[in-house]
């Protein structure tokens, strides 16, 4: 596959790369580029951050995860190229190494490059930003220090280059076919490809329907580096930004299957603050720039979080194969574990959420607070009329082998009072509609016992009580 | 002058800029290679048939080797030569290396090595501790025991007596960089090693052993790692000896990382204790007798756990006066990786233990555990109180003086300054006012709960096996003033380098500039110890002291021959040499010298004094000095799903006269993180065949940048060491990790109150243990 890209602004333009080598493989081993580190190659401890910048912005995203195909077009900048050209340091440097910001230094590069990101984009809730930025040595606290310390400092000129670089009307990488639908010969499988819009995906996956769909990476990455296998017929969705739209009229918002979670994020604090509470919570600032809405719900997982947000808010999954689309209700998706419906060379566009008074409460529960898949994420929209229950929409993550209704806790609740008695008369009603399985996360007793009291948690909420941990201060 | 200055890490220019070289970094010659170890898929067993043909076909592969294809026996263990670099046939633990591939590319062999049919003849793994029990699988003859006085006689005839068990996790180590060396065939049969190890002496040991050659055809270099916390004491051997044995067979360069999966399946972990109590105390809570009986899982081999064992047996006591005590330690042989070293050595388990004791007397007695605590402490001494004498002071006479408290391993108690530290820190965390507000925040709010709790430290600083006190160090002066610095210690991130180039930069009257660092090398340095045990900046700051006043005094002697004074007038301060009326450049100096032949090249030696311990006894004094810290941490539950977090923690720390406050600073607040990680968040499971689930950081959760306290107050205590230690300072990289268990004892105090019964909190206090807790408060249990 032919790549374009810019490297610490200098171009680089690569002839038949490997479409599934990652980012961090190939600095590290073509370039001789060791700052920016392995520290887990799946996407969880951030030493392998590095700097994307698109004509939507720059972010963080991890390499370890990142296939080269996925650069095509964006400029990347290393921890070797956030010092300036003259070897001056960032601000973000400087002030690491002031406020004693690295211990081993291992995972540094990666924090700054991270710091320099949000330094970038203005960004100061460095706990969010920095989530996904492992440290063994430091407990954080001089980071976090360090990341203050630099909040005001100007951005360096050479920080601003790739922004500029990449919307000068007169420069342009130099550009090479993205290849389209064509087979290198009779028997070999489709090249890689980089659809540029929606409707040549729709052509390309009906025709090609073994294809693999790559967007963010964040799941295919770790089949690469950790389940060491090979991926069939590739298909890069990066640039197909028909799909990334976010439409809003007055009774639906209307959501882009490629819309990253970062903007999931800010759409949600607008719309369902509880529920943007939790996309902060989900995976990490560079997880979050990567992983895209359609990928976390195609992949059927049971512990992905948007899913029981998405059905407790009555989400419509609009589904399209060649010029075919259909639209089903969200939880009719997922069959059962392993399995969608979803037809061969079908694939996810957008979803849609009906605009309704926000009641939603999304409550995720994990062994650690950032970063961590759900034991169990519990979302509620329950609404009430004149003291009592009209409508109740309950699902969750981490309760069954698919994102799953509680069926039969709404049904106990619907026409009830909106009092402690109806909710302890659920009781039940859960084991009826969970049967939650035993892990390395937690096990089923606590799974029930938990998903149970998030109703309490809920109902105390809407009275007001004080019921979340990362609320209180000492 | 340098000591006690507050820099910044030496390296801390590079690791900001990604130009700090690991061992993954540095540029390899054409032709490097790169290995990988295929991995036992069961937990216990034979090995019936392996058929490698798979993976010597995959694409990239080179060779793959079994144990039998080695010439020689390739073992990797510290202690007992009982862990082969590859199965003999018999498989011990899930994960454990069964043969060796060797490859183009790292993915290359790391995909190969996945392709071997490997048929077992299963056996039942031995897992828990119940199961070692029953089989009666253990290291050394039987339980060790460590007794003062009679402890069920004391125990018997108190007023009140508790009596429970902990469970307490291990705890992945999570270095951010994995296991990683690099192997170099030289001329002759030498090997060159270039390892991320605590350890290069044991690694040129292993390596030599495993080549079959004298220990002086091995060099091993190892100039940082990425992280170690123990994890890189004994377990870096494997990747090297791996590495070393390829590069020697194939005559090529052979590079080895672990993958993090491979990683956290092969190498050992913070060993998991379960620890039973029972202890008897008056109305006040002043303990007449304790009795524990700690049980501790070691894994498959030996490796270090009878002194990590011994260790938690000699902080049973912690900061409290025992007057009867017995201490009952089984060492149990299971099916799991071998548990190996992790910054406090089995010290933290231990000291949760009797803390655990503690907190327990407190709620019996429905009294404050701060004020338990402080009855129970050691007396404080009468000489010389919290700080040390004047390092000239003469020799005290002590025939005079009161006989001192000892410890049940009979060891007396000189320096105990918790008194003190404990009420400064009471009062600069507010802790009463802030205990009463716990308590009315928890009588006004029904679903969020808070606790707060105070623990103290007292951690013995010396390696309980006597003869690995000692180091050694070179130093060069080249004719240009400048300064080659090398000691046998490590850098690991905790700024030892930095600490001793301060120390050789105060000797000589430079900046730190004028020194040099220099890579860890055996062949600079001999014979050396891991860095380990909090020794590094003690032992190789004395060594370098050592090294750098034998050539100060050459300097000095020849400058007063030459300017007609006396070696006692010269004077090194300032980057000058000043004698009488002249003064010189410390470059001029050095110039000097060499043009009238005067070496400016010295080693240096250092061993601790005063130390004998009979480990088999439990009897002596194995530790040369005692660190100590005092933590107040408040935290908040949630009752309808044990979630919990820190809001604050307040911490005063005994690191001596700090030879860097900026860098024990850090060790302090990174130390307690990653010991509240410990008994909280991180959490190590097994599945029922002994296969590890929490196999990567998606699984196995260390604490984010959010899990650190919101209000987050450290300080340290300014005295003098008591003992002569480098310019008095004290060892500062493991004590402060137990000031995490302020984090669990608070934990545990939120969960009081909302019962009447004792939580009986077991760690990790995950939610799901903290709402297991909840339950059994709330049912009465």
């Amino acid at each position: 596959m032919n790549i374009t890209f810019l490297l610490n602004g200098e171009t680089v333009a690569l002839q038949d790369a490997a479409p599934t080598q990652t980012l961090l493989d190939w600095l590290r081993e073509a370039r001789g580029l060791t700052g920016t580190k392995e520290g887990c190659n799946e996407g969880d401890c951030g030493a392998c951050t590095v700097l994307v910048t698109d004509k939507n912005g720059s972010r963080a995203l991890n390499a370890c995860i990142l296939f080269l195909p996925q650069l095509h077009g964006r400029a990347l900048r290393t921890v070797e190229g956030i010092s300036g050209p003259d070897g001056a340091l960032h601000p973000v440097q400087s002030a690491m190494i002031e406020h004693h910001g690295s211990q081993c230094g291992f995972c540094t590069p990666g924090f700054i490059a991270s710091m320099a990101a949000a330094h970038l984009n203005g960004e100061t809730d460095h706990d969010r930003t920095l989530a996904g930025n492992l440290c063994r040595c430091t407990g954080y606290a001089p980071i976090i220090r360090a990341a203050k310390a630099a909040e005001h400092a100007p951005v360096p000129g050479w920080m601003m280059q790739d922004r500029q670089m990449l919307n000068d009307p007169n420069f342009f990488l130099p550009e090479i076919s993205s290849g389209g639908a064509k087979g290198r010969g009779a028997d070999s499988p489709p090249a890689p490809v980089r659809p540029k819009t929606s409707d040549e995906l729709a052509r390309h996956y009906a025709q090609n329907p073994d294809a693999t769909l790559i967007a963010g990476a964040t799941d295919i990455g770790l089949w690469v580096t950790k389940s060491l296998r090979d991926i069939a017929q590739p298909v890069f969705l990066a640039d197909c930004t028909d799909l990334q739209q976010i439409a809003i009229n007055k009774d639906h918002i209307r959501i882009g299957a490629g819309v990253n979670m970062a903007r999931m994020y800010d759409l949600m604090r607008e719309h369902h603050p509880s529920y943007a509470a939790m996309i902060r919570r989900y995976g990490s600032e560079q997880v979050r720039n990567a992983a895209t809405l359609g990928g976390n719900i195609a992949n059927g997982s049971p512990i992905g979080d948007n899913p029981p947000a998405l059905i407790a808010l009555g989400a419509r999954l609009h589904l399209r194969h060649a010029d075919t689309r259909r639209d089903i209700p969200l939880e009719a998706f997922f069959i059962e574990y392993g399995k969608q419906d979803r037809a061969p060379g079908e694939f996810v566009e957008t979803v849609s959420i009906p605009r309704a008074r926000d009641r939603l409460r999304a409550y995720k529960l994990s062994k650690r607070f950032d970063q961590d898949i759900s034991a169990v994420c519990g979302c509620f929209n329950i609404t009430v009329e004149n003291g009592k229950i009209a409508r109740a929409r309950i699902a969750f993550g981490g309760m069954a082998g698919i994102p799953k209704r509680a069926t039969h806790v709404e049904t106990a609740l619907i026409g009830q009072d909106w009092n402690e008695a109806s909710i302890k008369a659920t009781t039940p009603a859960w084991a009826q509609d969970y049967q939650p399985l035993s892990d390395m996360r937690a096990s089923g007793e606590y799974r029930l016992n938990a998903a149970r009291n998030m109703l309490m948690r809920y109902f105390l909420e809407d009275n007001g009580a004080e019921v979340d941990v990362q609320g209180v201060m000492a | 002058m340098t000591v006690s200055a507050p820099l910044p890490h030496d390296a801390a220019a590079l690791h900001v800029t990604g130009r700090a070289r690991y061992v993954d970094d540095i540029p390899t010659p054409a032709g490097t290679l790169h290995l990988a170890f295929g991995l036992a898929r069961i937990a216990r067993g034979r090995i019936t048939a392996m058929d490698l043909a798979p993976v010597c076909a995959a694409p990239g592969v080179v060779a793959v080797l079994a144990a039998s294809d080695l010439a020689r026996d390739a073992d990797t263990s510290p202690s007992a030569h009982d862990e082969p670099l590859l199965s003999d046939g018999s498989v011990h633990f899930h994960g454990q290396p069964i043969f060796l591939v060797i490859a183009t590319s790292h993915l290359l062999a790391r995909r190969a090595a996945r392709m071997a049919e490997v048929s077992y003849a299963e056996q039942t793994p031995i897992l828990s501790i119940e199961e070692a029990l029953a089989a009666d699988a253990r290291f050394e003859e039987g339980p060790r025991v460590y007794a003062k006085g009679d402890a069920a006689a004391a125990i018997a005839g108190a007023a009140h007596r508790v009596e429970g068990q902990i469970e307490i996790g291990g705890q992945e180590h999570f270095y951010l960089e994995g296991q990683a060396a690099l192997a170099l065939p030289q001329e002759d049969g030498d090997m060159v090693v270039h390892a991320s190890t605590q350890h290069p002496s044991e690694v040129q040991h292993k390596v030599a052993h495993a080549l079959g050659r004298p220990m002086h055809a091995v060099r091993v270099e190892t100039r940082r790692m990425g992280g170690a916390f123990g994890g890189k004491e004994s377990q870096a051997n494997a990747p090297a000896i791996a590495c070393a044995v390829a590069a020697d067979i194939l005559g090529r360069p052979c590079k080895m990382r672990y993958d993090r999966d491979d990683d956290m399946a092969i190498t050992g972990k913070r060993h998991d204790f379960r620890i039973t109590y029972r202890a008897g105390f008056d109305a006040d809570g002043r303990i007449s007798g304790v009795e524990f009986v700690q049980y501790t899982r070691c894994g498959w081999s030996q490796d270090l756990s009878l002194p990590v064992a011994d260790r938690a047996m000699l902080h049973a006591d912690n900061a409290y006066h025992l007057p009867a005590a017995r201490i009952e330690s089984h060492r149990l042989r299971t099916n799991t990786a071998s548990a190996t070293a992790f910054r406090g050595f089995g010290g933290p388990q231990g000291m949760l233990g009797i803390e655990r004791v503690l907190d327990h007397i407190a709620h019996d007695l429905g009294a404050d555990p701060l004020v338990i605590r402080q009855r129970n402490f050691y007396a404080a001494n009468e000489r010389g109180g919290p700080s040390a004498p004047r390092p000239s002071a003469p020799p005290e006479d002590i025939s005079s003086k009161k006989k001192l408290q000892t410890t049940p391993y009979g060891q007396e108690v000189e320096d105990f300054i918790l008194h003190k530290m404990t009420d400064a820190l009471v009062t600069s965390s507010e802790y009463h006012a802030r205990r009463a507000e716990v308590a009315r925040w928890n009588a006004a709010n029904p679903v969020l709960k808070k606790g707060i709790a105070l623990t103290p430290v007292k951690f013995g600083i010396s390696f309980t096996l006597t003869h690995l006190n000692q180091a050694g160090a070179l130093v060069h002066v080249y004719q240009d003033g400048s300064v080659h610095l090398n000691h046998g210690g490590t850098e690991m991130g905790q700024g030892l380098f930095q600490k001793v180039a301060q120390v050789a930069a105060a000797r000589f009257g430079l900046e730190t500039g004028a020194i040099r660092i220099t890579a860890t090398d055996t062949a600079k340095v001999p014979n050396t110890s891991a860095t380990a045990a909090s020794s590094g900046s003690d032992l190789n700051g004395m060594a370098v002291k050592a090294a750098c006043d034998a050539i100060r005094e050459r300097m000095a002697n020849f400058l007063a021959e030459y300017f007609q004074g006396t070696p006692g007038d010269v004077i090194f301060a300032g980057g000058q040499v000043r004698i009488g009326a002249h003064v010189l450049s410390f470059a001029e100096a050095a110039k000097l010298a060499y043009e009238h032949r005067i070496s400016l090249s010295s080693t240096g030696f250092y061993k601790t004094p005063k130390l004998a311990w009979d480990r088999i006894k439990g009897a002596g004094r194995p530790f040369f000095y005692f660190a100590y810290g005092v933590a107040v941490t408040e935290v908040v539950i949630d009752r309808l799903t044990g979630e919990n977090r820190i809001l604050r923690a307040d911490i005063l720390h005994d690191a001596g006269a700090s030879l860097n406050p900026a860098l024990d600073i850090g060790q302090v607040e990174g130390g307690y993180v990653q010991g509240a990680g410990w008994l909280t968040t991180e959490e190590l499971v097994w599945d029922k065949s002994g296969r590890l689930s929490t196999h990567a950081p998606s699984t196995y959760k260390i604490p984010a940048a959010g899990d650190r306290p919101d209000i987050f107050n450290v300080a340290l205590w300014d005295a003098q060491n008591r003992e002569d230690t480098i310019y008095r300072s004290k060892a500062v990289g493991e004590p402060p990790f137990m000031l995490g268990i302020s984090a669990f004892l608070a934990l545990s105090d939120a969960i009081a109150a909302c019962g009447d019964g004792y939580p009986a909190l077991d760690a990790p206090a995950t939610a799901e243990q903290v709402f297991a807790a909840l339950q059994r408060q709330e049912n009465g249990v």
